[in-house]
């Protein structure tokens, strides 16, 4: 199971890292401002302004690697708990049996 | 799939709010429901929705020379139903049109509707449909499906908006699926990847909450040892 999680793991990054290789040159513009763009074209205007914007990009990568630390963190330490409470529990199955077994030899 | 502030007309802000409200508010009593009947089940839940946080906020590029983002929604849908996603999405919306400026307050209606309603909806439907093809596949294609049913959401919402001057609705409807849902196939596969990842993870170690939502058969070694007893 681990090296099966291991090669998508890998896989999902050749997926990733393949367009940076295929199409080095492209811009990789974000697909929402493509789409806002178009719509710019047509002479729109937007009629409300966000309340508050990221006043430089690097605030606004410290906002995104926060959500992205929030999740992850969270996705972390629930994986981590549930396999150390797996992990006691095979221990306290296997000392049973031990026990059991040294009964059976009396 | 987030269309950006203002960049909706009134009109069409209002009617995806109304359209989208029903399902978070079906979504907030589901949880109540989860919680009471399986608190055991609440750290996964909240762990569905950080999954959803993490994968939204990692812009990936595509092979169109674009760059987009997966909505990790699709995992929660298959655990859960797709409502609970419904209020878990809005969530995630809100804190990236809130803090960073992505997405917006009057368009939280219709992204919320893509993201949050119409994507886990048709992950869930996909992995209904397609659970006898095994777990894993199925997962993938829940969750591959349902990120590009929200990019196609999205393009439908933006073309009914912005129908082109001269070829109609069905003209920009092809414009805004042109940007989206090509960009989105790559990123659609690594979503899938990704989930299926998790849920290995999550049969592995939390076998319990699974089969409590009946995701999961009880396991065989729990079975023995409760027909041993």
């Amino acid at each position: 199971m681990r090296s099966r999680n291991g090669m998508l793991l890998l896989l999902a990054a050749a997926i990733t890292i393949l367009p940076l290789l295929v199409v080095g040159n492209a811009e990789f513009s974000g697909s929402d401002g493509q789409a806002r763009d178009v719509i710019d074209g047509g002479g729109y205007e937007p009629w409300f302004e966000p309340l508050w914007e990221p006043p430089s990009g690097e605030i606004e990568s410290l906002l995104f690697s926060l959500q992205a630390a929030l999740g992850a963190g969270l996705l972390g330490y629930y994986i981590g708990l549930r396999k150390g409470r797996r992990e006691e529990k095979g221990r306290a199955e296997r000392s049973r049996g031990e026990r059991a077994e040294l009964h059976a030899g009396d | 799939m987030h269309i950006m502030e203002g960049y909706l007309p009134p009109l069409h802000a209002v009617a995806w709010t109304v359209t989208a409200a029903p399902f978070v508010v079906a979504g907030v009593r589901r949880i109540q429901r989860v919680a009471e009947d399986h608190p055991e089940t609440k750290l996964l839940l909240a762990t569905s929705g950080a999954f959803a946080f993490v994968l939204s906020a990692l812009k990936i590029p595509s092979v169109t020379g674009s760059c987009s983002h997966p909505t990790g929604v699709g995992l929660g849908a298959v655990l859960f139903g797709p409502n609970v996603m419904a209020v878990l999405g809005t969530i995630v919306l809100l804190f990236q049109a809130l803090l960073l400026a992505h997405g917006g307050l009057t368009t939280l209606g219709a992204n919320a509707f893509s993201m949050a309603v119409v994507g886990p909806w048709v992950a869930f439907g996909v992995w209904r449909m397609a659970s006898g093809m095994g777990r894993s596949l199925a997962v993938f294609l829940a969750a591959a499906l349902g990120n590009l049913a929200t990019y196609c959401t999205t393009s439908v919402q933006l073309a009914l908006a912005f129908p082109d001057p001269a070829t109609g609705i069905g003209g920009a409807l092809v414009k805004f699926l042109s940007i989206f849902a090509i960009t989105q196939i790559p990123l659609a596969v690594v979503e899938g990847l990704l989930t299926v990842v998790v849920v290995n993870l999550l049969m592995q170690y939390s076998r319990d909450e699974l089969s409590t939502l009946s995701f999961a058969p009880r396991t065989a070694s729990r079975a023995k040892v409760v027909g041993a007893e």
